[in-house]
Formats: structure tokens, sequence, C-alpha cells
């Protein structure tokens, strides 16, 4: 069995290569001497950049209900679906796009997927977000939390949708390792992503307060796992995070921001009626937080993320651009101000 | 000039704490427990409040595991929780090990925007099974009152009567985890803000569980925010063991038998203390 655990799929096929995060773990893949071919399938072609990281993938252009063609033809033996979007691009679509690709374009893949013989692994990309946002929610989630109620993101609720499929596939295909990875935000020099992109501005945004408690995941280690999960089988549900929290005001003064408290109404409506201020999805962190326990993970992969803290200072260290207060200016002003005491003191000696 | 060495260092140090505040190089805990903020913040203001307005005296301090896993329960009462915070103080100055003590609210406390993020930077979290059993396993003092809104919010008639407890989850997780019950009691508390009447319609408006009617508030305005300074008696009872129960965590019978009895203690404590305290403000 030691062998059957850890034995390479031959043809591997990785959804969402047109991004930062597919295309990475395609090519990783496609590196390993073990495993013989990567096929990625995205709907759009990628950009330049990350067609250069494309070296030995193959790219197939097309949406995922070409998943079955390939999926027969190729006799692939391991898929991750990473082709989960977390915030609606509108130069795709927008929000509805966001949803097709998420919820029905997963439905078609695990279709597919459910027809395969040669199919050993699948992977898919999850998020902390299945556990919602409640205030009787406990301050820790396990990964056997259940959600207290439907949440209004429309990324969570994506989500819930797409672990909901995992979990009739697993039904259906009880042969197949099925790894589902509930990933918490991704954060490191490279990762864009919308909650980044908010809190590298100058000033950030937060709401009256709430000091939500926010955890992150370095998108090398989050890689890391999924590419393990493809080589090897572990089956199971599993929180990725780094270890440790920081409360959103302690990550705003890290990065050297400023944070502008607003009223939570008035974020809501934004989220309501504006298309890319914010999203719903992000005013329920701001509010509620998202801790998650990694004990599970940590066992399984026998691999220690690192840590939210050492994650996020990577983070801040590449975007010092929009600082306002470093930690280099503090210490500075905190120097001068016991110079001056000094001073005074020394001239009222003299006097005296 | 070993004065104003002092006041060096005590400018020095303040400069420090602040420089570290703003660039956000400190810890916080998976509860989002910022131990930093509370010794050096809220302690010395709790402090204050304990030491000269209610000239509080706290016996059996020794009773409070020096370390490991331990649940204190503690009677409620006092209209506004100040009895929870008062608990926490002496634990911390108190015990052997100065011991943080993190206490569990009601969804209520996490609901309310700043009052939530000052209950989770002081180390509570809700009240709830996972969070508890979680605190206690990793080895931390969990303090808990069973009565919740029904001894907080109790008419003033009722003082010093023990409400019901629940329905033990308390005991539940203090088996399940096999930490030793501490009995806490409480004895002030109670006169600080007298409830006489509850508005219940407001109560309704606002979303809280009472609109208390106390005989300075509201007709004093935020003066009737003071609390009455009442003398006040806190005493850590003998720690019960459970581990020998480890198994019994799912009997109810078991989980409502040592419940009641844990109430009994506690309600004995008081009784003995109030004998100790004739006059509800005396010095």
């Amino acid at each position: 069995m030691a062998t059957e655990r850890t034995n390479s799929p031959e043809v591997v096929l990785v959804t969402g290569v047109s991004r930062f995060l597919g295309a990475q773990v395609a090519a990783r893949l496609a590196a390993r001497p073990e495993v013989g071919r990567v096929f990625g399938l995205d709907a759009y072609a990628p950009s330049a950049e990350i067609a250069a990281l494309l070296g030995g993938v193959d790219v197939i252009q097309a949406d995922l209900r070409a998943a079955d063609q390939i999926l027969g033809d190729l006799r692939v033996g391991a898929v991750a679906h990473l082709a989960v979007i977390s915030s609606p691009d509108q130069a795709r679509g927008g929000r509805t796009a966001m949803k097709e690709q998420n919820v029905i374009g997963t439905m078609q893949l695990l279709a597919a997927c459910q027809q395969a013989p040669a199919l050993r692994r699948l992977v898919v990309r999850s998020s902390t977000a299945a556990y919602g946002a409640s205030f009787r929610d406990p301050a820790v989630f396990t990964e056997d939390t259940e959600p207290r109620e439907v949440p209004r993101g429309g990324y969570a609720r994506d989500i819930l949708d797409i672990e909901a499929y995992v979990r009739g596939f697993r039904r259906r295909r009880p042969d197949v390792a099925a790894t589902v990875l509930r990933f918490a935000p991704f954060i490191g020099t490279t990762a864009e992503t919308s909650l980044l992109h908010y809190l590298a501005r100058p000033t950030v945004p937060t709401v009256i307060g709430r000091d939500p408690r926010l955890q992150f995941v370095h998108v090398d280690d989050a890689m890391e796992i999924l590419v393990r999960s493809v080589l090897e089988d572990h089956p199971g549900t599993f929180n990725v995070a780094g270890p440790g929290v920081l409360t959103l005001s302690q990550a705003v003064r890290r990065a050297g921001r400023l944070a502008v408290p607003l009223p939570e109404q008035g974020l809501s409506l934004a989220a309501a009626t504006g298309r890319r201020v914010i999203s719903h999805d992000q005013v329920d962190l701001f509010v509620h937080g998202r801790v998650v326990d990694v004990s599970r993970l940590i066992q399984e992969f026998g691999f220690v993320p690192r840590s939210t803290p050492t994650a996020f200072d990577e983070f801040v260290r590449s975007h010092t651009d929009g600082a306002v207060v470093t930690p280099e200016r503090l210490a500075a002003a905190e120097n001068a101000f016991l110079q001056m005491i000094e001073r005074v003191r020394g001239a009222r000696g003299v006097t005296a | 000039m070993s004065e104003d060495d002092v006041w060096d260092r005590r400018v020095a140090s303040g400069l420090a704490f602040l420089r570290r505040r703003l660039s956000g190089q400190y810890d916080v805990d998976e509860f989002g427990f910022d131990k930093e903020l509370t010794e050096g913040v809220f302690h010395p203001m709790l402090r204050v409040l304990q030491r000269d307005w209610f000239r509080t005296e706290i016996t059996g301090g020794k009773h409070v595991p020096v370390d490991g896993g331990a649940l204190i329960v503690g009677n409620h009462s006092g209209t506004v929780a100040l009895d929870a915070l008062m608990l926490a103080i002496a634990c911390h100055d108190e015990s052997e090990g100065h011991r943080h003590l993190r206490l569990l609210g009601a969804d209520f406390v996490f609901k309310m925007p700043g009052v939530s993020e000052l209950a989770r930077k002081s180390g509570a979290t809700l009240a709830c099974t996972p969070d508890a059993e979680r605190l206690l396993r990793t080895g931390e003092l969990v303090g808990v009152f069973p009565e919740g809104f029904k001894g907080v919010g109790k008419p003033f008639k009722d003082r010093y009567k023990l409400q019901r407890f629940g329905r033990g989850g308390f005991v539940s997780a203090a088996l399940r985890t096999g930490v030793p019950i501490v009995p806490a009691a409480i004895v002030g508390a109670e006169e600080i803000y007298p409830l006489i009447g509850d508005i219940k319609p407001l109560a309704r408006v606002l979303g809280t569980p009472y609109f208390p009617v106390t005989p300075t508030f509201p007709w004093l305005g935020p003066l009737g925010l003071v609390p009455l300074p009442s003398k006040w008696l806190i005493e850590f009872g003998e720690p019960i063991p459970t581990d020998d129960l480890a198994d019994a965590a799912d009997d109810p019978m078991v989980v409502f038998n040592l419940a009641d009895q844990v109430r009994e203690t506690i309600q004995q404590m008081v009784h003995g203390l109030l004998e100790r305290r004739p006059d509800p403000f005396s010095q």
C-alpha cells in the first residue's frame, strides 16, 4: 500500500492555468521526472507573463466542458481543479462569469471525472470561506465545523456549492482519492488577490468597532501542498493556512498603512452597489475574521506552512511603496524624542 | 539624579511600547488575546477599580492551579458584567502562576462593535463547546458564569440567590478535557447597579437582553453609569477534580449532579462571605 500511496500519475490535468496559481502548479508538476504529461485547461489564453511559466505544459484553451473529452482520450490519472475564482474579474465577465465558472464549471468537470476510468486522484481548490461568517461561530474552525447560515458573499456560496459537488463525487467514485484544500487568503510577493490589493493601498478602509483576526497562507506553501496532493494520496478535506494570527489593525500597522474605520452599513452598501470597491465576502471577513485549525494538515502532510505573521512580513517587504508609517520612521521619532529630553535635561543641568 | 533615571526609564519604556503598538510588532493568539495590551493597559485600569473603588479582598488564591487547564466557575451579578473583569484581575494578581483568565462570553458580547474587540483582546471568547475545550486542552485557565443573563440581569431583591445553571455545558467541557473545576464566589457586584426595573420594549429595540433601570440610571444620564462603591469580597474554593469522570461527559445525570454540586458550593461560599460583610458599603 505504501507504494500505491505515493505512485505518481502518468498524466495530469490542471484547470485554471491562465492564472498564476494554476500555471505555477502545472509547471512544477511538468518539471517532475515521475510525471509523464501535464495538460493545462483554461477558457482564457494565458498572458505572455504566465505563458512563459508554462514551458512543459500542453495548454488546451477551452471551457471545462471539454474535460469530458480530454479525460476520456488521454487517460488522465489525476485532476487538479484550480479554476476557482475568488473575486469577480470585470475583464472576464464579472460576477456572472465567475459563478458560471466556479459552480457550473466544477459540476461539468466532476461529471467528466466520474466517467474517467483511469482517474485515481482529484484535488479541488476550496477556501476557508466555506465556514461562513456569524457571531455565533467558534473562534477557530476545524474541518468538521458546519457553517451556521448560508453566507451572503458570492464566493462563499460558490465554495459551498463546489464542496457539495465533491461530496457527491466521493459517494459515486470511492476509488478516487479526493482532496479538498480549504485555503486561507493567499499572500506572497507575487500573489495579487483583491484582498492584497486592498491592503496595499495607502489607506485601508476597515469597519468601525471591528478588528477581525486574519490568517493567510503563503502562495509557495499552497503550491507545495497542491503538488503533493497530486503526487501522493491524501484523501480528505484540509484547512491550509499559516499558523498564527494577525488582526486587521495589526496587519495595517505592520504594512505601514493607515486604517480608515467606516460604518459597516456603508461598506455593505458599497458591496451591494459598487462593482470593484469591496465585496460582501470582504465585508464579512472584515467584520468576523476567520481563523482555522491546521493540525490535520500538518499531521497528514508532515509539512508546516510558514506562519501568518511571517508570510505577511514577506508581503510587506515587497510592497513598501505605499507605506506611510514605517518602523524606521517610528524608531527615528522615538530616538529624536529621547535625545530631545536628554538635551533639555543637559541644558537645565548647566544653568542650575 | 536617581529619580531622573527612574523617570527616564519610564519614558523610554513607554515610547518603546508605543512604537511596538504603532508598528504592529506584538503577538495575538488565535482567539485574539493580546497579552501585551492586556497587561500594559487593561490590567492597570481594572486594578484601580478593584483596589481603590471596590476595596476588594481576595482569598483562596492558592486554589487557582499554578499551571495546566482549569475551569473557574463564578456567580454572576451586577447588571453590567464587571464581576467577570474583577475575577480575571483577581486570578492574575492573586494566583501563584499569575494566570490570565480566559472568559467565556455570550454571543451578544461579540455582536456589539467595539465591545467585541475589547473582549477578544482581553482574552475572552464565545461561550461555546469548541472554544472552551480548545482553551482547556491547551492548558488555559477558563472562566465561566453558567447563570448567564439570568444572573447578571436579575432584580435587586433576588441578590445573592444563584440562578439555574443552564444545561451544564461547562461540566461536560471540564469532564471531556479532564480539568478541575474551581468554584469562585463574588460578593459586592450585586450592589454596583441595583436593578429595580427593566424596560423590555427598549431592550427589544436595542437588541439587548434587558434595559436596566437602577436608582441612578437612566435618571442621572452618564453619571448613572458610575458603579456604586460597594465593598467586594472574592473567594476561590477548593478545586473539584474531574479526571475520574472522563467517560461520563455525555451522561446527563452525572453532568447535572456535578453542576448542582458546584452551584451549591458557590452558594455556600457566597453566604459565608456575606456574613463577613454585614454592611455592603463598609470600608
